[in-house]
């Protein structure tokens, strides 16, 4: 589900950076994390829970761990907790990973 | 033998302020801390923000001269390092870009700050709710500001950012708060203790003038939050106020019912705890000097009990000079006389608070929410399901966790274990109810990061 932003970004100057959400391009400024990138870009979902809950980004300081997402491969990243870097590739992850992160089916 | 004489876990106005007086009295600090910059939640972000965002407000500004007093040849500050576990020594390890280390040191300061009270209620789970302070955390770091937002619940905090939204030119839609006049009342007592801080309760009066003024909506003694998403993504929410059932249409929902002690490293670390019943948290126990029951460890900050930010940093001060005395570094006699300015700072800081905390308390209905709603986020556990849990005799959080994986996920506890408590002591108020137990790794570390290090061997528990 396409929902827009439920955040409107400040026009200041000051230089973007490019990333990939789920194959999608898309450009946030320069030096915000990459929770911060995702709720400016959607107001949908990021993760889906085991049982298929929708959840995005929540605390944005570490503690609740709703945030998670696979960041240039790397799966349950804290989004809050990096940094986006040019070029990072973000992926939304669903269901119930399994040891190394990734799942089954 | 220790590599270092002091390190400070957490930069926010406690670990700041201990880490300037320790380095001026001449020890060698190192301050490890998660976020990309020093200030902590209260003033994050404040020296990127020196000439811009000034919606933020004087208050938050000021932090800057922390940040600045950082800038001293005996001060290491990490960024990006997560402390996660901490050993008898004190020995602590801590983990950055992917790698783990270990670092001793003659004294450890506890400064990790407080998180918000989790706010559960049917629908909090859905993307567009989330808390106010989250929130606030966007207009700090990336000038990111909430559209159509109702902000929901009480405290100074709500007020603060709703004035801060209003500043910025998106002022929220509507202000839904749960305290009731009965409690403003029964707040009262409290004001004239209050009034030695009396430059913080007109800050506060001055935001509510400035909600009046820009004629946002109110209602107070509301109760029954339901959020619900609709077809388009927008958040229902329905509540009662005035005698009669409410329901907006918003795109963000932000809720707030508070701030509590974040205590994974305290309990961890083995020190021990207490119920604080006028701030309905546990904190660790420590003396006036922040001085804890386990050897070299002090804590300081809302981490220690909720004070705000300039009692942190009085409190950061006090334990400074405490470790500087222990040190050697001073006598006792300087130490106290350092002090005087210190107690004075943290007791004007801390006299709003007993008002503070009778006039906003988290509603019952949160610390205790409807069957129904989720209490644990990361393993998707209902209210209802602990509540059986507990009437099938589970006491306790470990029985709650070891029956229903309550609290076991990646958050280990941080987002239910406060609502855990509230259900545990429905209907038997006077029985004591123990902190859960935290334990090593405090935060999720990778199995390769843990085996690519060794540890002594664990005392058992």
């Amino acid at each position: 589900m396409n929902v827009a932003s439920r955040f409107r970004t400040l026009p200041e100057t000051g230089e973007s950076v490019q990333f990939t959400l789920d194959g999608v391009p898309a450009t946030a400024p320069a030096g915000v994390t990459v929770a911060a990138a995702l709720v400016a870009h959607t107001g949908a979902w990021t993760r889906q829970t085991a049982q298929g809950a929708p959840r995005t980004a929540y605390c944005m300081m570490g503690v609740c761990f709703d945030c998670l997402v696979e960041v240039d491969g790397t799966p349950n990243t804290q989004a809050c907790m990096t940094l986006l870097g040019d070029g990072m590739t973000v992926r939304r992850q669903t269901g119930l990973r399994n040891l190394n992160g990734g799942h089954d089916g | 033998m220790a590599e270092v004489d002091l390190i400070i876990i957490g930069a926010g106005p406690a670990g700041m302020s201990t880490a300037a007086v320790a380095a001026r009295g001449g020890l060698q600090v190192l301050m490890l801390d998660e976020q990309p910059q020093p200030g902590g939640q209260i003033y994050r972000n404040v020296a990127q923000n020196r000439a811009k965002r000034g919606f933020l407000g004087q208050a938050y500004a000021a932090g800057v001269d922390l940040v600045d007093a950082l800038d001293h040849p005996g001060i290491t500050h990490v960024a990006g390092a997560t402390v996660w576990r901490l050993d008898k020594g004190p020995q602590v390890t801590w983990s950055r870009g992917g790698k783990s280390q270990t670092t001793s040191a003659a004294h450890v300061l506890l400064a990790t700050g407080a998180q918000e009270r989790p706010a559960p209620f049917p629908g909090w789970t859905l993307p567009g709710v989330m808390p106010a302070g989250a929130a606030q955390i966007l207009m700090k770091t990336a000038g990111m500001l909430p559209k159509d937002a109702v902000l929901a619940g009480s405290g100074p905090l709500l007020y603060l950012i709703a004035a801060q939204m209003i500043d910025a030119g998106s002022p929220p839609q509507t202000l839904v708060e749960t305290q009731t006049f009965t409690q403003m009342l029964g707040a009262t007592p409290h004001l004239p203790r209050a009034l030695f801080g009396l430059p913080t309760l007109l800050k506060g009066l001055g935001l509510i003038a400035k909600i009046r003024k820009a004629a946002v909506p109110r209602y107070t003694a509301a109760s029954g939050f339901h959020a619900t998403a609709t077809e388009s993504g927008k958040i229902q929410f329905s509540f009662r106020a005035k005698g009669r059932a409410q329901s907006l249409t918003c795109g963000l929902l932000l809720t707030h019912q508070g701030v509590i002690p974040g205590t994974h490293i305290t309990r961890a670390a083995g020190i021990a705890h207490e119920w604080n019943a006028a701030q309905g948290a546990f904190q660790p126990q420590h003396d006036l000097w922040g001085e804890t029951d386990q050897p070299g460890l002090h804590v300081a900050g809302d981490g220690a009990g909720i004070g705000g930010a300039e009692a942190a940093a009085a409190a950061g001060e006090l334990a400074a000079l405490n470790i500087l005395c222990q040190s050697g570094r001073i006598s006792s006699d300087t130490r106290n006389q350092r002090a005087a300015h210190a107690r004075a700072a943290l007791f004007r800081a801390r006299a709003i608070r007993p008002f503070l905390d009778a006039a906003y308390p988290p509603p019952a209905e949160i610390l205790a929410p409807t069957d129904e709603t989720i209490v644990c986020r990361c393993e998707e556990v209902s209210a209802g399901a602990v509540r059986q849990a507990i009437g099938e005799g589970a006491q306790g959080h470990r029985q709650i966790k070891t029956s229903l994986r309550c609290g076991m996920g990646p958050c280990q506890g941080r987002m239910c274990d406060a609502t855990l408590r509230g259900l545990l002591s429905e209907g038997r108020a006077n029985r004591p109810i123990s902190p859960p137990r935290a334990r090593s790794p405090i935060k999720p570390i990778a199995l390769g990061e843990l085996a690519a290090l060794s540890f002594p061997q664990e005392e058992p528990a």
